[in-house]
């Protein structure tokens, strides 16, 4: 609570036990009115001040001037009749209990908020004769060394120079396994350093680094609105005025009609009466401190679960996403090529790879390297003699001294050797050992392991269509597209093929639905902005893919695509629920008041208590840890 | 030329008020405020002094809603 929220509260209590004691007081006429006026000024004085300053300023349809009137209106009545005068006290003492709860809830999410996103540095060692010295990470310049103990945030993107340690990388992605860095690595602020000491020499300036990138596009986030925001800010725009004018219509013409067309008693008493619940139920507060906050919650949430959504209109549309197209290097796939299956194979696989390995073992080619590390051991160079690298084709060496041929089928047919077709995709290695087939190595890029798993929980979240565009082969896009799952794939596009893709496919869909593009943000940016909905993955680190991209997966996971879209429907639910919510509560309070049915009290009901109900349901948006 | 503003203001409509204050008021090309950040964030008009501006913008937004402040 800051100072200002507990003079309030105070005022609040004050003003409710002076309400309460003097309905226990044997006073009457003035007396009684003056008694209760000092609980009535105690808590009001402020609002009926601002509703002066608001006159003047020529703002009528200000909030405190509704009040005012409506209690004062109260008030006059009562003293009229002599009757209640807790009934406009108690009014204004609500109105201030929903404003005290509103500060205090926004307040306490502003907080919430901030604390989950709490990766921003306070400092940064530097080293200085021996000492430690800390500084201000602004003042860090690029190239300088500084040094990170455990427990401490990495506060500069950089290089680790001296040391390994494991970093918790949870702030940045969500992820709670901790990710080990050693010498030589790259190292990203944000990280907690969790084990040993580290030296890092900056390669970027504090206002560069990934941190401060992240800070400051999830505070900008909520700047850029949605729809739903817009329509509530016209909404609010018309609303206001148009109850304070059926509150005057209200007032007036039921009366006059009674008197001069009916010819009956006018009950203006009543009828004015009726028109001041009017006035109470007239403030928008519900709908518009809680739309803004739902999506102030939802962003918060999403980015404390390494999704980074750039702003409250990228959320809504990424909750209408019916459509999702992948690329597949980097995406679906690992981008790294590995062993899948070795066939035909007369002799034990483990010994055909390591003929395979040992004969391309001069090779740093990644098919070598994949092939090295399917054997698994250190290739022991000295077993290996003769090797003849046949550009295009293959290798043929000796190996323990047998004759070993690895390569394409162009070095088989080439050597005179019957070989056996693949019917599977990716790069196929053909062994000859001896001058006779000894079958063929699959090599091929891998997918994800939680790959699959995304493509079904994006289907369980409503998807209707996946693709997958490629640059690859035809039938290397086929496998992974039948095997993931995909309804559609698009193989041997050129980059630019892939924004004309994404083009057709919007074109096709119509109107109902969002496409979403899910790339690595390193050579698809312009598909990313095409489409209706960017999303970059493994963005850590990649400014590319920050910059480029509407909503920002901070780890390589595809299973987090589902997961912010739930993240955002549950967002937007909370919206929906709040709008029809605070307006159905209103309207039929405003219908009930006109026919009598409703007093001050249901009145105070539909506007501060709406109010609260709403702001605890947008504060829903903030937990998306089980989604 | 963007810039971007710390703000004071208790309620949401209160920043929607000064939000439109600050759209209407003279070189200011558009205007954002975010309640749940507190922060407003002003695009000028070409060729305009933004410190005047935003002495204009602060009387403006003080005329719709007299309990705000914008940290200048």
């Amino acid at each position: 609570m800051n100072k200002k929220q507990k003079k309030m509260l105070i005022r609040i209590v004050i003003s409710a036990a002076l309400m309460v004691g003097f309905h226990f007081l044997p006073f009457a006429g003035p007396l009684r009115f003056a008694s209760y006026l000092i609980p009535y000024l105690v808590i009001g004085y402020d609002i009926l001040l601002k509703a002066f300053k608001g006159i003047r300023n020529r703002q009528p349809f200000d909030e405190s001037l509704l009040m005012s009137v409506a209690t004062i209106g109260a008030m006059a009545i009562a003293v009229y009749e002599d009757g209640d005068y807790t009934e406009a006290i108690a009014v204004m003492l609500f109105y201030q209990i929903g404003e005290w709860f509103q500060s205090y809830a926004v307040g306490k999410s502003r907080r919430n908020i901030s604390e989950l996103m709490d990766i921003r540095p306070d400092y940064a060692n530097i080293e200085k004769d021996g000492r430690l010295e800390q500084v201000d990470p602004d003042e860090v310049e690029i190239g300088s060394v500084i040094i990170v103990r455990p427990g401490e945030k990495v506060p500069i993107d950089g290089v680790i120079t001296e040391g390994r340690s494991s970093l918790n990388t949870s702030a940045l992605t969500g992820e709670s396994l901790p990710r080990d860095a050693e010498e030589g690595d790259e190292i990203i602020s944000g990280c907690i350093n969790m084990t040993g000491v580290l030296k890092v020499k900056t390669t970027k300036e504090f206002g560069e680094s990934t941190v401060s990138k992240i800070l400051d596009l999830v505070e900008n986030a909520s700047s850029r609105k949605s729809k739903s925001e817009a329509f509530i800010t016209k909404f609010a725009r018309i609303y206001t005025p148009a109850v304070v004018y059926s509150a005057i219509a209200l007032a007036i013409l039921p009366p006059l009609v009674r008197m001069l067309g009916l010819g009956i008693s006018a009950e203006w008493g009543t009828w004015i009466y009726r028109a001041l619940t009017f006035l109470v139920i007239s403030c928008p507060c519900a709908l518009v401190i809680s739309i803004p906050l739902s999506f102030f919650a939802g962003i918060g949430g999403a980015s404390n679960a390494g999704v980074l959504v750039k702003g409250s209109n990228y959320l809504e549309t990424l909750s209408q996403t019916r459509y999702v197209v992948f690329d597949k290097t980097g995406t679906l796939t690992q981008g790294v090529f590995e062993v899948n299956a070795v066939h035909h194979n007369e002799m034990e696989e483990e010994k055909l790879l390591e003929y395979a390995a040992l004969a391309e073992s001069a090779s740093s080619h990644p098919i070598s390297r994949s092939l090295q590390k399917a054997y698994g051991r250190e290739t022991d160079r000295s077993r290996v003699t003769d090797i003849q690298e046949i550009s295009g084709n293959g290798v043929t060496a000796r190996v323990d001294g047998v004759e070993v041929a690895a390569g394409n089928s162009k070095l088989m047919e080439r050597l005179g050797i019957d070989w056996i077709d693949c019917h599977h995709a990716g790069t196929i290695i053909h062994m000859a050992v001896n001058g006779e087939y000894a079958g063929h190595i699959v090599i091929s890029d891998v997918e994800k392991p939680h790959a699959k798993e995304a493509v079904q929980s994006l289907k369980a979240a409503g998807v209707v269509k996946t693709a997958m565009l490629t640059g690859d082969s035809r039938k290397a896009a086929e496998h992974v597209a039948a095997d993931l799952g995909l309804d559609e794939f698009h193989a041997e596009l050129l980059p630019a093929d892939k924004v004309s893709k994404v083009e057709e496919l919007i074109a096709k869909k119509g109107d109902r639905g969002k496409l979403a593009f899910v790339g690595d943000g390193i050579n698809d940016a312009p598909v990313l902005s095409r489409a209706d909905i960017g999303i970059a993955m493994g963005a850590m680190g990649s400014d590319a893919a920050i910059e480029a991209a509407d909503v920002v997966l901070m780890d390589d996971d595809p299973l987090k695509i589902s997961k912010a879209i739930r993240i955002s429907r549950k967002c937007l639910r909370i919206v929906y629920e709040n709008i029809w919510f605070a307006i159905g509560i209103k309207l039929i309070c405003l219908v009930l008041g006109a026919v009598g049915i409703a007093n001050m009290w249901l009145a105070i009901f539909a506007d501060v208590g709406v109010m609260i109900i709403a702001v605890l349901n947008a504060i829903r948006a903030l937990f998306v840890k089980r989604l | 030329m963007k810039k971007s503003y710390k703000i004071d203001v208790d309620c949401a409509n209160c920043a929607n008020k000064m939000e439109q204050a600050a759209k209407d008021t003279a070189g200011v090309k558009d205007a954002v405020v975010n309640f749940m950040t507190l922060k407003m964030n002003v695009e000028f008009e070409e060729g305009q002094d933004a410190k005047a501006v935003m002495q204009e913008v602060r009387r403006n937004c003080k005329k719709v809603e007299d309990d705000c402040e914008i940290f200048l």
